[in-house]
Order: structure tokens, then sequence, then C-alpha cells
């Protein structure tokens, strides 16, 4: 197999489609702007392989969640980093790839996302943390590695209606 | 970020007229939803029908939003796209909201309860 080029513009164009090999890769500075384009564009580089509707919702959640987790916890200021992003589709699968250089998770490992009990009152209802909840339910094979002063979170997706 | 509103009898109509509500508007979605609270009568509804896409920067925002509201106050989600309704599910806030299929029924619903 030729070996990729990274690609070292963002978005002087959309990135390559996820062609016979089933590769995408997209690299994108740590903010929320840029999210949103990266977003666009892992949908467009996504295009053959004719997600659905549901598929696309949730692979666009579980990405915009870990994406907006590095913006915010990973890299301290706006535009201080890079995340990588490589995604290997095969039979129904998604498997993706996530990296990052900034700090690592607290105590090394993912957080738990559990689900917070809303039985009380509207005061004291939780605003945040359901990122991780979010990500826990809509992925499988979820991993988190840290090497090299990189964070590599990894996790699969299910397509195709097969979840 | 704009939303549009319309004051029916006791009710006020709030429209999204965004196609996402995410970590780049979600604090701005917030502080000019409160406004629209804020001055509002006792019963809001919020019709996402245009939203495709929310995360929990998203949610958290409308939570934020029903917190703020004056106790005699409703605070109601009308036109979930299925997309916005799966990360209400997943949380389970689709418990703790009042969410109607379609704004308009919503709403002449209101005026009519009214």
């Amino acid at each position: 197999m030729r070996p990729e080029r990274i690609p070292d513009t963002t978005f002087d164009g959309a990135p390559a489609p996820c062609g016979e090999d089933g590769v995408l890769r997209l690299v994108i500075p740590a903010n929320e702007r840029a999210v949103r384009r990266g977003l666009m564009c892992i949908k467009l580089g996504l295009k053959n392989l004719n997600l659905d509707a549901d598929d696309w919702s949730t692979l666009e959640l579980v990405v915009a969640e870990i994406f907006n987790n590095i913006v915010e916890h990973a890299y301290k200021k706006p535009s201080t980093g890079l995340i990588e992003t490589q995604m290997n589709y095969s039979k129904g699968q998604l498997q993706c790839e996530i990296v990052d250089t900034g700090c690592p998770m607290p105590n090394g490992t993912l957080p738990q996302g559990m689900q917070k009990s809303l039985d009380c009152d509207i005061a004291d209802l939780p605003e945040g943390g359901f990122g991780w909840l979010l990500i826990r339910q809509l992925t499988s094979h979820l991993n988190y590695d840290r090497a090299a002063g990189h964070n590599i979170l990894t996790f699969q997706l299910s397509l195709n209606g097969d979840t | 970020m704009k939303l549009n509103h319309k004051d029916f009898n006791g009710a006020r109509l709030v429209t999204v007229c965004e196609d996402r509500i995410d970590a780049v508007c979600a604090i701005q979605f917030k502080d000019e939803m409160r406004k629209l609270t804020d001055e509002g009568p006792n019963r809001v509804v919020l019709d996402m029908s245009q939203v495709q896409f929310l995360d929990s920067s998203g949610l958290g925002a409308v939570v934020a939003v029903l917190k703020a509201k004056k106790s005699e106050q409703s605070l109601e989600l009308a036109s979930l796209q299925p997309a916005v309704h799966k990360v209400f599910r997943l949380t389970r806030m689709d418990t703790v909201f009042s969410i109607h299929d379609d704004a308009t029924a919503a709403i002449e619903s209101v005026a009519n309860a009214s």
C-alpha cells in the first residue's frame, strides 16, 4: 500500500474522499470554529460511504464531543494545537483514531460519563457532563492511550443501522 | 444566533433560525433565550424545527434556560429533529422537558388553553 501524505493545509479544499482503501485523514486547528468546518469536511470525505441520516448524526455527535473536549480541556488556550483524525472503513465498521498533543486525561483515564440523576429540582439539573455519556453510549471499543506526548483516542462505530 | 419570536395569547413562540446549537454559539443562544424568557409570558415554546445538530454544549444551554426561567413560567420544546431528539433521549433529558411533535400545534394548544 502506498503511504498517504498527511495534508499540511486544512481547509484549502475538501479532504481526499474515503476511497477504495476506505481511509480518511483530517488535521484541524483546535478551536470551535475549526471543529464545525472539520465536521463538514468529514461529511464530505465520507460521502462515498452513503451514510444514512441516523449513522451520520451519530458520527457527527461523537466526533464533535471528542473534538470539543480536546479544544476545551486538552489545549487550555484556543489555537494552540492540532487535532488529527483518521478513519478507516471496512465491512460496516468505521474505525476512528483522534490524536492531539494537549494535556493528558486526568488520572490517565477517560471520564466515566455516568448518567447523572435528573430526579431533582429544576434548579439542580446538570448543565454539563453529557459529552462522555454520549460518547460512551454511541461507540464501541473506546480506548485511550498516552504516548510520547500524544493523546490517542480510538473507537469504533457500526454503520448502516447495525447498532 | 438568530431567534425569532412571536407572541400569542399568553404564549411566546421562539423559533431558532439556525441549523446548529453547538460549542460555537451555545452561550449566545443561552443569553438571548434568557432575555426572551425574562420578558416573556408564562408559556414559552421553543421551535427547534430548523436545528439539525445539537451537541452537549447546546444541550447544556437549553437546560440552563430551563433553570433560569421564572418559577411560574413553562419552557416547552417543539419539533425536535431526529439528531437533536437523539441527544435528549440518550441523556434522558427528554424526561425533564415537555416536548411537542409540532410547534404550530403546540402553540395552538397553548393559545386555546389560555
